[in-house]
């Protein structure tokens, strides 16, 4: 399969490949997907709580190429957005930047899905009612 | 200077040796006659090139240079055995048995016959991918006409106990045929000791050229025979019609005959290499061989690791040809069918690769293999969330997984 050059760009060059401290309140972690599916995405987001913008964001992924792409681009776009901005990030607009192929469309609906469930986990934790999509995605 | 990407993937193909390709290019051009013309010298030439090559390749498995029926590949090859022999022994019964680790020509192949009222008994293999003898045993019927076991595995590189096998089909009067694709030219195949009725092997995937390929089908004790799968002009004693292919005869002929000469020296140089890439990649945490190790090609590895996803690992091991997963149908994204068959989970498949050395690797090329690997596998893991849940000594089995 022929990966565009932005696919390779982030798989060789991963931006912001960690582990945020889970436990922290200010901390909102997602994790997708399933090892038999052949994708695990874990996303994390640090928001400041004073103007509700995300100020660091990490992930890890297990999966191919594009999967580790679409959650290499998740994190740059979710840095300094507003957490707002961050649930309005569409799936399309990653397959659209990454000129995913329709086979990997899933490997971006996984990234949309893991940054709404780390936006989830931040509000519950910050005693915020939980997301109505997050939820019914899957 | 190091050339990449690296060929390690000999199981697929090998290259053509130039030693193969001189003796052939005489047999384009200058002899270009057709073997069954029988009245001149353009014909007699074609002929003797044949029959030389007949007894070039009967010498590397120790049979009558009569018993080689040439055809287009082991998979006509495997066609040709198992079609042949369902209907040339109808009378006889309607059984076969086969393994689920076998080629797909072999599987596909009893599959159709399946359709035609053939029975087939697929059999099992265990964790090293060695069919049980007792289970062999227990399959046999007074209506089994044929086993047919692969000589050793394509993907796993495993040999099967060929003798014990092949004592157990005559002890109750059927035929074995093994698919000799992986091990004839490259481990000492003998079908006399071995017990055998019919193999199929090809040229290409022991330095010679594509597009050619042989039966071997016993002459005596007993005289086995096939009906023919293609209608013609009766070549190959009425068993395969259609024109000899000559340069790519004359190109099997000298790959049998080159290895029959280098045969141990290659074996020892080469298992040098596998063993020594496959030492330096089990170093790596999490990572495994898949079938045995002990019963298994000199040149062939395959190693699973871990936490790491195929097809991300096949993006970054892109200065290596191998194959990963499922290696002959790798445009489907299903894990292989044989590594399941070893009891391997769907992941464990995935996260395999298949090295196949040649007489052609070098140690230069193995050193890089093993670097680029370990890099690879090394990066991987930092980015993937199950090696740093499996670290944290948490059990995958016990998260709930949001199934996609």
């Amino acid at each position: 399969m022929a990966y565009s050059d932005k696919v390779i760009d982030h798989y060789s060059n991963p931006r912001n490949v960690g582990t945020l401290d889970k436990s922290k309140k200010t901390v909102g972690t997602g994790l997708v997907g399933a090892p038999e599916c052949g994708d695990v995405m874990r996303l994390q987001i640090e928001v400041d709580e004073a103007t509700n913008i995300i100020t660091d964001a990490k992930f890890k992924t297990f999966g191919c190429g594009s999967a580790i792409a679409s959650s290499s681009l998740a994190t740059e776009w979710l840095k300094g957005k507003s957490v707002d901005e961050a649930l309005a990030i569409d799936n399309m607009e990653i397959v659209e930047e990454l000129a995913l192929p329709p086979v990997k469309i899933h490997c971006s609906v996984l990234a949309e899905d893991a940054i709404k469930a780390a936006i989830n986990d931040y509000r519950v934790k910050n005693g915020l009612p939980a997301l109505e999509e997050a939820k019914s995605h899957h | 200077m190091l050339k990449l990407p690296i060929y390690l993937d000999n199981n697929a193909t090998t290259p053509l040796d130039p030693r193969v390709l001189e003796a052939m290019l005489p047999y384009f051009t200058e002899h270009f006659g057709n073997a069954a013309s029988r009245n001149h010298a353009f014909g007699w030439q074609a002929e003797e090139a044949v029959d030389y090559a007949r007894e070039q390749i009967a010498q590397l498995i120790n049979c009558d240079p009569k018993e080689i029926i040439f055809t287009s590949g082991a998979t006509e090859s495997d066609n040709l055995a198992i079609k042949g022999v369902f209907e040339m022994y109808a009378q006889k019964g309607n059984h076969i048995i086969t393994a689920t680790t076998e080629h797909k020509a072999v599987l596909d192949t009893c599959k159709h016959l399946e359709k035609l009222g053939a029975r087939v008994t697929y059999l099992p293999v265990n964790a090293e991918g060695l069919i049980d003898l007792n289970e062999l045993e227990a399959a046999m019927t007074p209506q089994t006409i044929l086993v047919s076991i692969m000589y050793a595995n394509n993907e796993i590189g495993v040999i099967q106990p060929i003798r014990e096998i092949s004592a157990i089909a005559k002890k109750h009067g059927a035929l074995f045929f093994t698919d000799g694709t992986q091990s004839v030219g490259k481990i000492p195949v003998d079908v006399i000791a071995d017990g055998i009725d019919l193999m199929s092997f090809s040229g290409h995937k022991m330095y010679g050229p594509k597009g050619i390929g042989a039966l071997y089908v016993r002459r005596k004790n007993p005289r086995v025979k096939v009906t023919a799968q293609m209608d013609g002009g009766g070549h190959e004693r009425g068993m395969r019609s259609g024109t000899l292919n000559v340069p790519g005869i004359v190109g099997l002929g000298k790959a049998c005959e080159l290895a029959r000469l280098d045969m141990d020296a290659d074996t020892q140089r080469i298992a040098a290499m596998r063993d020594r890439l496959e030492r330096e990649l089990l170093t790596l945490e999490e990572s495994y061989v898949n079938g045995s190790r002990e019963h298994r090609l000199p040149h062939t590895t395959n190693i699973s690791f871990k936490y790491v996803e195929g097809e991300g690992l096949m993006m970054g091991v892109k200065d290596l040809a191998v194959s990963s997963g499922s290696a002959c149908t790798s445009a489907s994204l299903e894990p292989s069918y044989v590594l399941k068959a070893l009891g391997l989970s769907d992941d464990l498949a995935h996260s395999s690769l298949r090295f196949g050395l040649s007489r052609f690797t070098t140690d230069e090329q193995i050193d890089y293999a093993i670097g680029h690997v370990k890099e690879a596998v090394t990066k991987l893991r930092e980015m993937s969330p199950l090696w740093e849940m499996f670290k944290e000594g948490i059990d995958l089995n016990s998260i709930e997984w949001a199934e996609h």
